[in-house]
């Protein structure tokens, strides 16, 4: 019995190591399992309280959606700056509509079928967003940075016009479900992140779709002269990203119970490292989502770390960005050995 | 007449016909002390742009030059008012070695490791914010504390004139600062090998090499020199405004990027003009401090300015596309 499953672990090591996204992910385990350890040891009874890791799981997920986001825009050789202006306006949206449908009662009264309505606006949201950058990068051939840094601004701007400025709070209690009540005692933003992590897994790794995409990133002409439609899987590969972020968004305003235009502003860079760390190229082409799952893991679990042992907001900052460009040249280090 | 079909003489155009415009609506425009006005907010934003330019030329985006300017601005300040020193030349000096400083350090990173200059700058730019606010502070230098040099230097003018209620105001001496430095960037660039170097590394950086251009170098001279501008454009914001406010600058970045491909340069590098950026601040400026006049809620600014960048984007991409042909 022993022995057997001893072979079957073996076997099971060997193939996870066996590739470059592999090796990251690996790599990224173990850092988890570093971070976790030193923690324990430099803060027993504090990290490694049940409340910790429930508060954890409860604010990682949106994070967590946002950088699977990135991923997504990533693939294409693109990138998405306006996910947190989509993820705002969602939100926003959603509890606009919600204002509008209680009228004098109070949003706390409205029950399942006005707030699945809202989720469904927020999704349509964030989609329509992704619609406007996919139409904006593939036919009028703007680049992904300077595209979405613009429509980031609009989305943002609509957000101000819509709130005129403050937080819009007071989401009916169903909404609030979403992003603080727990299922099975599982947290139920956690359980949504799963399933995303899942569902996109499969359709990168599995599907003619997910093959595509990566092709359209490793090289361009290449997966036009293999007749892949180039300008229509931008559109669905945005679209895909702009759902996401309204996903994050709608978690956001569901945890928060509020909804805000500056809402998340530093989730930007924290997406982008946790892409970039999960073993995805910038360029295009590469990238998994248990890599950045692990990458998300082991970010949170450092940072609530370094929030207990007092180290200030700004310097955790600091550390972000230094990771980053640790990473950075990691990655530089390695293809460098390997050409 | 080369300049007659120029992209500057494109937006020289745009901006002729958007201040018509803007005066037609109101005609307070064009009032002597609101054109003053503009154009003392342009002076910092565009000693900005002018950096931002060069990095573009060169086929990169910056995103650190507002935490840079930061840096440059606040550790000067703060050390002045520590040593209780009230000099003029020598903080200048210093803001523009920390700005050049970490340029070099954007440079080092984007050259060796070969990577998107965006995510470097978004990563460098957090760095540096985050040591600014977490070891050295975050409260303001109120003008109680300024240094009075610093202070005296913003207030310096060019012209002052009386209104008829008998308040003076002026044209800032610093506008001739800012034209200086976009002259001294356009001689550079226009003239100069290193300028030149800029515009063939924008190009195609592989064809730059082949001729026999340093790519380091480029590099090296390309992003410390936007640092060392933002630096000083960071000092020369705080002089003006008699306040160093570490948390400044947050989200300029935006501006000062659409400013740029406002007037006309291309992310794709090798393309953009001093004159144009110059210009395209100018727009940026007069039409986000004339929404007020023209009755718009402020609310409403940001989308202005993102759908003014889209619409600038939108029109160099379709003129990159065409010239490609």
């Amino acid at each position: 019995m022993n022995d057997t499953n001893s072979t079957v672990t073996r076997r099971g090591l060997r193939n996870l190591t066996r590739g470059e996204a592999a090796q990251t992910n690996l790599m990224l385990a173990v850092v988890c399992v570093v971070v976790l350890v030193a923690m324990a040891m430099l803060r027993p009874s504090m990290f490694l309280s049940s409340y910790n890791f429930e508060s954890m799981a409860f604010f990682m997920p949106e994070l967590g959606i946002l950088s699977i986001a990135m991923m997504i825009a990533m693939l294409t050789g693109g990138i998405d700056l306006s996910i947190v202006g989509v993820a705002n306006l969602a939100g926003i949206t959603a509890g606009t509509l919600f204002a509008t449908m209680a009228g004098d009662g109070g949003t706390g009264a409205l029950g399942l079928g006005p707030v699945t309505l809202g989720v469904v606006a927020a999704l349509l949201v964030g989609m329509a967003a992704g619609l406007l950058n996919g139409f904006l990068i593939s036919v009028l051939k703007i680049t992904p940075i300077l595209a979405t840094l613009g429509t980031g601004q609009v989305f943002i701007g609509l957000c101000l016009v819509l709130t005129g400025g403050p937080a819009i709070v007071g989401f009916p209690s169903g909404w609030n479900a979403i992003g603080n009540g727990k299922l099975l005692g599982i947290p139920v933003p956690l359980i949504i992140f799963a399933l995303i992590c899942i569902a996109l897994s499969v359709l990168l790794a599995r599907t003619s779709f997910g093959l595509r995409l990566k092709l359209i990133g490793t090289n361009p002409k290449a997966a036009v002269y293999a007749g892949i439609k180039r300008g229509e899987m931008i559109f669905y590969s945005y679209m895909l990203t702009g759902g996401l972020a309204a996903m994050a968004g709608i978690l956001l305003s569901a945890r928060t119970n509020a909804a805000k235009s500056d809402y998340g502003a530093s989730y930007l860079l924290q997406a982008v490292l946790i892409a970039v760390l999960g073993g995805t190229n910038p360029a295009g082409g590469r990238g998994n989502v248990l890599g950045v799952a692990l990458a998300l893991i082991s970010l949170t679990l450092l940072s609530s770390g370094f929030q207990m042992m007092r180290v200030s907001n700004h310097l955790i900052d600091f550390i972000w960005g230094g990771v980053l460009i640790a990473v950075i040249a990691l990655n530089s280090w390695r293809s460098w050995k390997r050409t | 007449m080369k300049f007659m079909r120029s992209s500057d003489a494109i937006i020289l155009a745009i901006l002729v016909v958007a201040m018509v415009f803007i005066g037609l609506v109101n005609p307070a425009f064009w009032q002597m002390s609101n054109l003053f006005s503009l154009l003392k907010e342009n002076v910092v934003i565009g000693i900005m742009a002018l950096g931002v330019l060069l990095v573009m030329i060169s086929g990169g985006i910056d995103v650190s030059f507002t935490a840079f300017a930061v840096a440059g601005m606040y550790l000067t300040v703060r050390v002045m008012v520590a040593l209780d020193y009230n000099g003029l030349v020598l903080p200048f000096m210093s803001a523009i070695l920390i700005g050049g400083l970490l340029g070099l350090m954007n440079a080092g990173i984007i050259h060796r490791f070969k990577m998107i200059p965006l995510i470097v700058t978004l990563g460098t730019a957090s760095v540096v914010r985050g040591l600014v606010l977490g070891l050295v502070g975050t409260s303001n230098v109120n003008i109680n504390k300024m240094p009075d040099a610093l202070v005296a230097f913003g207030k310096a003018d060019l012209v002052t004139l009386e209104r008829a209620n008998g308040s003076t105001y002026g044209l800032t001496a610093m506008i001739a600062i800012y034209l200086g430095l976009a002259l001294a960037l356009h001689l550079v660039l226009k003239y100069t090998m290193i300028g030149r170097s800029v515009y063939a590394y924008g190009a195609d950086p592989e064809a730059a090499k082949r001729v026999g251009f340093s790519t380091g170098r480029t590099m090296m001279f390309v992003y410390v020199t936007a640092g060392a501008l933002a630096g000083f454009s960071g000092l020369l914001h705080s002089s003006m405004i008699w306040l160093a406010n570490p948390r400044d600058f947050v989200g300029l970045e935006l501006d000062v990027i659409a400013a740029v491909v406002l007037g006309g340069a291309s992310i794709f590098g090798g393309r953009g003009t001093v004159l144009g950026t110059v210009l395209g601040v100018f727009i940026l400026v007069m039409i986000q401090n004339s929404l007020i006049l023209m009755g718009i809620d402020t609310t409403w600014q940001r989308i202005v300015v993102g759908a003014m960048l889209i619409a600038a984007v939108t029109v160099t991409a379709l003129r990159d596309r065409r010239a490609l042909v």
